[in-house]
């Protein structure tokens, strides 16, 4: 057996710019990314949290409020086009720069290549530019919050002519709504860089004897995203050019004629609104599998560690996830059920919809068939990745109601989706990332995370998670519209005011929680107990590596892959699990 | 090692290579059913007044990718630098022409009153006519960069992959605009 | 086990808290809402039963299978097993999809009887607006040109059009019990949604087109619309009214309305 951690041939390259700035290692860049979710991810949660003081709070001064925004809280109440604007800029930070950024662009750097014993990724100038393309991307996007209008209020989707008749439409619409469409353009290049990238680096730079069929489910989780990314950003980039030319050069892909906003006669004419809603969720659908297909690698990975269990058919679960990934790519018109697209074509979506939960319904039960029969080590990862089987099925059960157009006809933009699809693709994905966060801190920095503190992290998160979004379908069967500033204008909302209190007060509860995961994090970076080569006794290729790994990986030396990823309990008796690179040619 | 590790090098070049072109072509392909949708959607469809530049310009555009072609194989065949110095630059210098010749249309369409707002017609034709030369443009550049490097005679095997990935991405941007010209000139008219 | 008590409770919870009703459905007012629960009621149901299933499993392995020390029998899965559950799901799913194809199909699909009174239904940024044609059964032309709201023009209803004297425009819908009624839907400015509870029915209003959708109801009584697609910051305020009538009512405030136009 050779010894990987021998080879350290480079020496990492000098000065802190070099090295921690403009790095081009894949570890480096990953770090990067996470750290930038990790901002995004507690910017995104502090809107949400004033939101929900909001709804419940209508008439309640805040000078808080009035502090952050001068002139969207003028007495320290909150104007709806400032909640909106909240909303709006909630949605996007949270769908693309935490849930797509931190399990594909944020780990699957880190350890996609670890995973697969290669060097580095197969491009790393390019990552290096998709990196900062994105933070390009988020500064761009912060910077609606000061223009002139403050942050666009169109909501995350950004349907014209909402979107795309300037400020007449409402505050932020004008140089806000600018400012979003070019940071989801850059967006949109930065995503197609690393998609480039990862897809290169899973099909040409796999160590000898790593055939596709012995990759970790992580690696296909990442290399199904990078496919996705691939087909549904190009297609997002065409759409937000469009958008933007509707806005400032007078043409009108997506306006139609006799457009009459705030007084004034629009001079546009033909466009149609619905072809953004095609263009847009031909790329938002997938973009659900986005967030979500990294998670459930790495839950299928982490269940099967601390099962001390092989992966419960592993081949279904790699098939799986292509067939979600073809599927995904089908499926768009089941937002669009009310839209006033062909009721017939309704009918055609909503069947390719309810057929896309069958590999969903497969790897459920792979998943408690990998822990059936095992012996089950319930540390915080462990909790995470078993917490997010939960949730995936809470959340996938509601997807059975929003799939089919004759229910969708009433639940539509209720709050009844809004707890759909914060379960599955918020809550789900995000407990994918803690897992993930838990289960491989040690191999990033050289320490383990406190135990006791994540356990309690976990806990009031799981139990917060479904006090928050539960009752939020009880508001949406009682037919409570979503992305409404208050609720006090309608009767029968009224009736909803204790439901509405009770998510808010989960929901501060829970965000409150979040800080004990910070500070465990940080704590625990510089003061955890030491880490050893493999804590958790894994088999993947990045537990061969010391931790942190050296700057080149491994070396001269890359392992010779000779058995698939899961390999534990082996009945020869002897060590409880072989490494990928160990024993014997299988 | 270093040579089997040279091999990978290449092969992941191309390999991105294509994944990137995937893209294009998504990119594209949105564009086309936007048009498809937006030309549906309603009856105030009016094709663009195009001269016959256009014409040149694909011819140029055509001998260009020929001459890369050639250039590509010549430095494959025998390492005759000179040669493939000149055939290369004339693939450059004619693709510099075809941008030229491209601003030369939008120019002539301006002259007759048509912006990127007049027509729906004329906003997908310089949508798609400006894409296209963005995509162009970027792969002008690395071609005036091998350029270059190939008349300081330095050009080793990993340029060697990056002339072979230029071209293909060139006769690609070739077929495209074949694509485009069809789009516009025919279907769209 | 800690964490499988809680998924147990978790589950108990959620379960009783849907099966209280607590927060639910208005009272439907025609039968097509009345088909709605009852195949709402199926499929919760079912959902309902899928999900204490699988969160009770969960639990009970996590318990189960809690770490003893034992050995491990080493198992890479069961292909009669992933053949069986892909079945099962693929039929449940498909199973579904049929009755709601037909219930969809009721309210998109049926043909309306050409004698259906017609009402036109324009949204606008933050309001609705009725409007019913004169006893010709034609609505008159309209042009972005002439909206005036000031002076109680919302639709843009061109004068030197006949047809459009006799139209009555109105800031509540109010409609015939019992009688069907098609709307049909505009915007003038940005999307909007027709939404009424007891109806049962969504269905966006976007400019540019003209989208029909029927409705009837028969329980009389004022019902609130509340627009379902952000249309701006007062999307929270954009209230309307249908008010169901006794059909004699109905005519009658018809015919005052006309009257009042001439």
């Amino acid at each position: 057996m050779e010894n990987p951690t021998a080879a350290k041939v480079h020496a990492p390259p000098g000065g802190f710019l070099r090295r921690y700035v403009f790095s081009t290692d894949h570890k480096v860049i990953g770090i990067q990314y996470y750290l930038l979710a990790l901002f995004s991810v507690f910017l995104g949660m502090t809107l949400s949290a004033l939101m929900r003081y909001h709804l419940v709070y209508p008439g309640e001064k805040q000078h808080l409020f009035q502090l952050l925004w001068p002139n969207g809280a003028p007495d320290g109440i909150m104007t709806p086009e400032l909640y909106l604007s909240l909303m709006t800029m909630h949605g996007t930070i949270m769908v693309f720069f935490v849930l797509t950024t931190a399990p594909q662009s944020g780990f699957g750097n880190y350890f996609l290549p670890l995973q697969i014993g290669a060097p580095d990724m197969a491009f790393p100038v390019l990552n290096m530019l998709s990196f900062w393309t994105t933070l390009l991307s988020f500064l761009v996007l912060c910077s609606a919050f000061f223009a002139d209008g403050g942050a666009p209020l169109g909501g995350w989707t950004a349907y014209p002519p909402l979107s795309a008749t300037g400020a007449i439409a409402g505050p932020g619409m004008g140089t806000g709504m600018d400012l979003w469409i070019i940071s989801i353009a850059l967006f949109c290049v930065a995503s197609l860089m690393g998609a480039i990238n990862f897809l290169t680096t899973v099909l040409e730079m796999r160590a000898k004897g790593m055939s596709l069929m012995r990759m970790p489910l992580t690696c296909w989780g990442w290399f199904v995203t990078a496919v996705i990314s691939l087909f549904a950003f190009a297609v997002l980039l065409t759409a937000g050019i469009l958008l933007l030319l509707d806005r400032l050069g007078g043409t009108s892909f997506f306006l139609p004629a006799g457009l009459v906003i705030s007084d004034r006669v629009l001079d546009h004419s033909g466009g149609s609104p619905l072809l953004w809603q095609h263009l847009f969720w031909f790329f938002g659908h997938p973009e659900v599998y986005i967030a979500i297909l990294p998670g459930m690698g790495l839950v299928s990975t982490v269940l099967s560690v601390f099962s001390r269990k092989p992966v419960f058919g592993y081949k279904a679960m790699a098939y799986a996830m292509v067939a979600i990934g073809l599927l995904g790519f089908l499926v768009w018109g089941h937002h669009m059920f009310i839209s006033g697209m062909s009721p017939y074509s309704a009918i055609a979506f909503s069947v390719l919809t309810l057929a896309i939960g069958v590999p969903s319904a497969i790897k459920t039960f792979n998943w408690l068939g990998t822990i059936w029969g095992g012996q089950l080590r319930l540390t915080t990862a462990m909790l995470f990745a078993l917490g997010f089987v939960s949730v995936f099925v809470s959340g996938g059960l509601t997807g059975l109601f929003l799939g089919q157009p004759a229910l969708d006809l009433y639940f539509h933009d209720t709050y009844f989706v809004v707890g759909h699809f914060h379960m599955i693709m918020g809550v789900a994905s995000i407990f994918g990332i803690f897992a993930a966060t838990f289960y491989w801190f040690p191999k990033v920095t050289g320490r383990m995370m406190s135990e006791p503190l994540g356990k309690i992290h976990f806990y009031c998160t799981f139990l917060g998670a479904y006090a928050i979004f539960i009752p939020m379908h009880f508001a949406g069967i009682a037919g409570n519209p979503r992305r409404y500033a208050d609720f006090t204008q309608f009767d029968f909302l009224k009736d909803l005011a204790s439901v509405h209190k009770f998510i808010t007060h989960a929901a501060l509860f829970t965000a409150v929680i979040q800080l004990l995961f910070l500070w465990n994090l940080f704590w625990s970076w510089r003061r955890g107990a030491k880490a050893r080569e493999n804590p958790w006794n894994a088999t993947t290729l990045e537990w061969a590596l010391p931790s942190p790994p050296p700057a080149h990986n491994f070396g001269i030396n890359p392992p010779l892959v000779k058995r698939g990823p899961y390999d534990y309990s082996l009945p020869q008796g002897g060590k409880d699990f072989l490494m990928q690179h160990e024993g014997e040619e299988e | 090692m270093n040579l089997a590790m040279a091999g990978s090098q290449r092969r992941a070049s191309f390999t991105g290579l294509y994944a990137f072109l995937v893209s294009v072509t998504m990119f594209f392909a949105a564009f086309t059913s936007a048009m498809v949708v937006r030309r549906g959607a309603s009856d105030d469809w009016k094709g663009v007044p195009a001269p016959s530049l256009l014409w040149v310009n694909t011819g140029v555009l055509a001998v260009s990718s020929v001459l890369a072609e050639k250039a590509r194989r010549v430095l494959r065949a025998g390492d005759r630098r000179r040669h493939f110095n000149l055939w290369w630059t004339g693939a450059t210098l004619l693709g510099a022409m075809f941008v030229a010749g491209q601003i030369m249309v939008w120019r002539y369409l301006h002259r007759h009153g048509v912006y990127l707002n007049t027509t729906p017609g004329s906003a997908f034709f310089f949508v798609g006519t400006i894409a296209h030369a963005v995509h162009l443009g970027g792969g002008w550049l690395a071609m005036l960069y091998l350029n270059i490097r190939a008349f300081r005679l330095e050009l080793g095997p990993g340029r060697r992959t990056a002339i072979d990935v230029a071209t293909i991405y060139w006769h690609f941007l070739g077929i495209l605009w074949l694509y485009l010209l069809w789009l516009f000139r025919f279907w769209g008219n | 086990m800690l964490f499988a008590g809680l998924i147990w409770l978790t589950a108990a919870v959620v379960a009783a808290a849907f099966a209280m009703k607590r927060w639910w459905f208005p009272p439907p007012i025609n039968t097509y809402a009345a088909n709605f629960d009852s195949y709402f009621s199926l499929n919760i149901a079912v959902a309902g039963i899928i999900f204490f299933l699988a969160q009770a499993a969960l639990g009970w392995f996590i318990w189960r299978f809690r770490n003893q020390g034992r050995r491990v029998r080493h198992t890479e899965g069961n292909n009669r097993l992933e053949v069986v559950w892909t079945a099962v799901t693929l039929a449940l799913f498909l199973a579904a999809s049929v009755p709601s194809a037909v219930l969809w199909s009721r309210v998109h699909l049926d043909l309306l009887s050409p004698t259906a009174m017609s009402v036109e239904l324009l949204g606008q940024q933050f309001a609705w607006n009725v409007r019913y044609p004169g006893p010709d059964g034609r609505y008159g032309r309209t042009s972005a040109r002439f909206v005036n709201d000031a002076a109680g023009n919302p639709f843009g209803i061109d004068d030197g059009d006949p047809a459009g004297k006799d139209d009555v425009v109105s800031g509540a819908l109010r409609i015939p019990a019992g009688k069907p009624v098609l709307l049909r839907l505009h915007s003038r400015d940005v999307i909007h949604s027709f939404f009424v509870r007891e109806l049962r029915v969504k269905q966006d209003l976007v400019p540019g087109m003209e989208i029909p959708l029927k409705i009837e109801a028969d329980k009389p009584g004022e019902y609130e619309i509340a627009c379902s697609e952000l249309c701006g910051l007062g999307h929270h305020q954009m209230r309307g009214l249908l008010i169901v009538m006794p059909p004699a009512q109905f005519d009658a405030w018809l015919r005052q309305q006309r009257e009042a136009r001439q």
